[in-house]
């Protein structure tokens, strides 16, 4: 730094200074290599950790068959269970007091019971009722369950029918998928989750930095020198932009060899919107920085402000629609909303920036703002 | 840290001023202090006091009225090139069932793909020309119906829906002898879910809250708390103090114990108050349980202040840790649907066997006859995590 920077009353921008702060904020970096590694590596953790473990389609849940008739026609209702590979029959019970036992300790989700007569009742063309037992604890598997199982006693139902009296042949349901022909569970994560990983790492970068100086007593030291606030945001955010930009790449390089994930739209859309993402992101995690001055709080900070709503509130997992009205309203707030939308768009649908330009601009504003706001906080907070 | 310094000359004062450095025998005394220091520096920030116990009852709110696994008004857009008495019947059928709500409909082919490709529909419905013809001369009909395969787990379930919806509709179309429903032939399949007869996903989730958030203060406060001290440099002054290590980890380790059992209760309270979580078992079995779970994430929490030396690479090595755990446990997918070899690695995952044991005792009021392994696999892995834990702390400090 010249002396010349150095006379007070100079306040114009400086690209000289902003890089001597980007360098001091890398010589950081470098210094802590496990943080770093790090920075790279949980991104690639969480894709692979996600991508693998994570299931939406459920099969083979397993159940239990009370069979109070033994017939043919009993037997084969519980054979269609067996064949439609939604489920994997795992007992016969004795008495009916047992469904409850291998249901409290888990090793049953559902438990068919059919009662006696039952092949007499269907063959004499009356309603024959059978009763499945279904584990409610986890709703979510329970719904998928009894979809299943209705589906499967319909089938049979129909098939039962048309033996004894003729039926004629009804509405067949063609279902494609588009987008994602084979419903893969993976497609439908890595996108997704490329704007949650995002999120949390970009944040957690970037949280620690002002705090840190704040901290360790050095932020004095950086007031008292000529260096102007966009200077030293700036200056801090750029080495950070380089690990997220890095971060993205692997994050799409594993989604594209590890899962195979289509890339049907415009790489150059994607990088770009990743990285204004990015940018107000990390611009999020200097404004908690530069309030908080404690380590501690940014860090709770940070995840209440990015991991949860990224993670709840964005459609990542679950749909927006089916929320309360008004956490509807509080996820239009959140940025990730927006930014999962485009990459899904951009990687599974393929569609460009004319179906997608309002949210490129909401990626804009949202960098944009969040960097203002940054240089603002820690303006008013030197200051 | 001037509560530091003043307790160093307390011990310079007393008699076991040779005991400083190893040997000797533990004192209640001084743990007491550094216990009562630690609680000091937690509570004197506001702020801080606000964080340990706001989010908590955020994330609770959040996971009782977002996380809604429950598939209702699928939006759906209609494409009826048919526009008969049938097909209208058909999109009744299925509006009808509150699992699908029309947002739009079209003429054209090319209005589906659009509808889709801009995400204002996640599912259309195509009812071909000659829909009712066909259905009436007997050849069979069909509809086509088209899922965004991009939006998570809908897809999976509005498409069994359609299928379910399309499949009852067509005995009453086809079957021109149905006879209303009483009395409809065919098999009638009549389900009944136990212990949460409404299947709402909260009664689930919402005790599992309690898990997450006992882990979350575990790890980050006990991490948090040594690596700052090393970061300052105030650890190698409470080393240099008679303070002996097993002390000085009682003194790091007891408050986040005291503040994630008082963030349970509250959890749990809210739990049952406000979300009416059906509490049907044992009490004793939760206190049980939830005490090796805690031990666990504060055994974690304290390994990895011994791996880091800045707060920001605690800060990460938590989320390193946690992602995994949490993703493992069952949190959100439950553990049966996971590829067999990780259903086996979750088995090393404390937070699966809690989960269990929580969503075991508040929904299906199991006792110790159905929950004995998941408290027997947290008794061996909390002491367990913990005492590896402060083994490789004395090796570090020391």
């Amino acid at each position: 730094m010249s002396e010349r920077a150095a006379r007070p009353g100079d306040r114009r921008l400086r690209l000289s200074r902003l890089l001597a702060m980007a360098r001091k904020e890398s010589l950081h970096l470098l210094r802590d290599p496990r943080s770093l590694g790090m920075a790279f590596a949980l991104p690639a953790l969480m894709v692979l950790a996600f991508g693998w473990v994570i299931s939406f389609d459920i099969r083979y849940i397993p159940m239990a068959v009370y069979d109070e008739d033994r017939t043919a026609a009993s037997r084969a209702l519980a054979d269609a269970f067996t064949a439609s590979t939604y489920f994997r029959v795992v007992g016969h019970l004795e008495r009916y007091g047992d469904a409850e036992q291998l249901i409290d300790r888990n090793a049953v989700r559902l438990v068919l019971v059919i009662p006696p007569r039952f092949a007499a009742r269907l063959a004499g063309g009356g309603p024959a009722p059978v009763q499945a037992l279904v584990d409610g604890g986890d709703a979510n598997t329970a719904i998928f369950a009894m979809t299943y199982a209705r589906g499967i006693v319909a089938a049979y139902s129909a098939r039962a029918l048309l033996g004894v009296r003729r039926a004629p042949p009804g509405v067949t349901a063609e279902t494609r998928v588009w987008y994602n022909e084979a419903l893969k569970s993976s497609h439908m994560i890595v996108p997704g989750l490329l704007a949650v990983v995002m999120m949390i790492i970009a944040a957690m970068l970037t949280s620690l930095t002002v705090a840190r100086e704040w901290e360790r007593g050095t932020m004095e030291q950086l007031a008292s020198t000529p260096v102007h606030p966009v200077e030293v945001i700036v200056g801090k955010l750029l080495p950070y932009l380089a690990i997220g930009m890095v971060d993205v790449l692997v994050v799409g390089f594993i989604g594209d060899a590890v899962f195979r994930v289509p890339f049907r739209g415009s790489i150059v859309y994607f990088l770009g919107a990743s990285f204004l993402f990015l940018l107000g992101t990390l611009s999020l995690g200097i404004l908690v920085s530069a309030a908080m001055r404690s380590q501690m709080l940014a860090v709770q900070i940070t995840m209440v402000v990015t991991f949860l709503p990224s993670f709840l509130l964005s459609g990542f997992m679950f749909d927006i629609v089916n929320m309360p009205k008004v956490l509807q309203i509080i996820s239009l707030v959140v940025p990730a909303r927006y930014f999962i939308t485009l990459v899904r768009g951009i990687m599974l649908k393929g569609v460009g920036p004319d179906v997608l330009w309002p949210y490129g601009l909401g990626m804009f504003l949202y960098g944009a703002v969040g960097l203002l706001l940054a240089v603002r906080a820690f303006r008013k907070e030197i200051a | 840290m001037p509560e530091a310094r003043g307790h160093g000359g307390t011990g310079a004062r007393g008699p076991d001023r040779t005991a400083a450095g190893n040997g000797g025998a533990f004192s209640f005394a001084r743990a007491a202090e550094m216990v009562r220091k630690e609680l000091r520096q937690l509570f004197r920030d506001p702020m801080m006091v606000r964080l340990m116990f706001g989010p908590p009852l955020l994330q609770l709110m959040v996971f009782g009225y977002a996380v809604n696994t429950d598939i209702r008004d699928t939006r759906t857009f209609i494409l009826d090139q048919d526009r008969t008495a049938v097909s209208r019947r058909l999109v009744e059928g299925l509006t009808a069932s509150n699992y699908f709500v029309v947002v739009g409909r079209g003429e054209r082919p090319d209005d589906v793909t659009q509808a889709l490709d801009h995400g204002r529909a996640t599912i259309g419905i195509d009812i071909p020309q000659g829909f009712a013809a066909d259905l009436a001369s007997g050849r069979g009909a069909r509809v086509q119906v088209l899922v965004d395969g991009t939006s998570a787990n809908s897809a999976n379930v509005a498409q069994g829906y359609v299928g379910l919806i399309v499949q009852r509709l067509s005995q009453n179309l086809g079957g021109a002898g149905a006879q209303g429903h009483g009395g409809a032939p065919g098999v009638d399949l009549r389900a009944r879910a136990w212990f949460n007869p409404d299947l709402k996903s909260r009664v689930y989730n919402v005790p599992a809250v309690a898990g997450l958030i006992v882990m979350l203060m575990g790890l980050s406060l006990t991490s948090m708390a040594v690596v700052r001290e090393r970061e300052i440099g105030t650890l190698e002054q409470l080393m240099v103090s008679p303070l002996k290590p097993i002390e000085l980890i009682v003194g790091k380790t007891l408050p986040p114990v005291l503040v994630a059992v008082a963030d349970l209760c509250l959890v749990a309270s809210v739990a049952i108050l406000w979300f009416h979580v059906p509490m049907r078992g044992s009490v004793l079995l939760l206190a049980a349980g939830s005490m090796c779970f805690i031990l666990a994430a504060v055994g974690a929490g304290l390994l990895i202040s011994t791996m880091a030396s800045t707060q920001q690479e605690a800060f990460m090595s938590m989320f390193f840790f946690m992602m995994p755990t949490i993703i493992l446990g069952g949190f959100m997918f439950p553990v049966a649907n996971m590829p067999v070899f990780f259903q086996w690695l979750s088995l090393l995952d404390p937070l699966r066997h809690y989960l269990e044991l929580v969503r075991g005792i508040f929904l299906k009021g199991a006792g110790l006859d159905a929950l004995w392994k998941q408290l027997a696999a947290l008794a061996v892995m909390g002491p367990g995590l913990l005492w590896f834990a402060v083994t490789r702390f004395h090796k570090t400090i020391e």
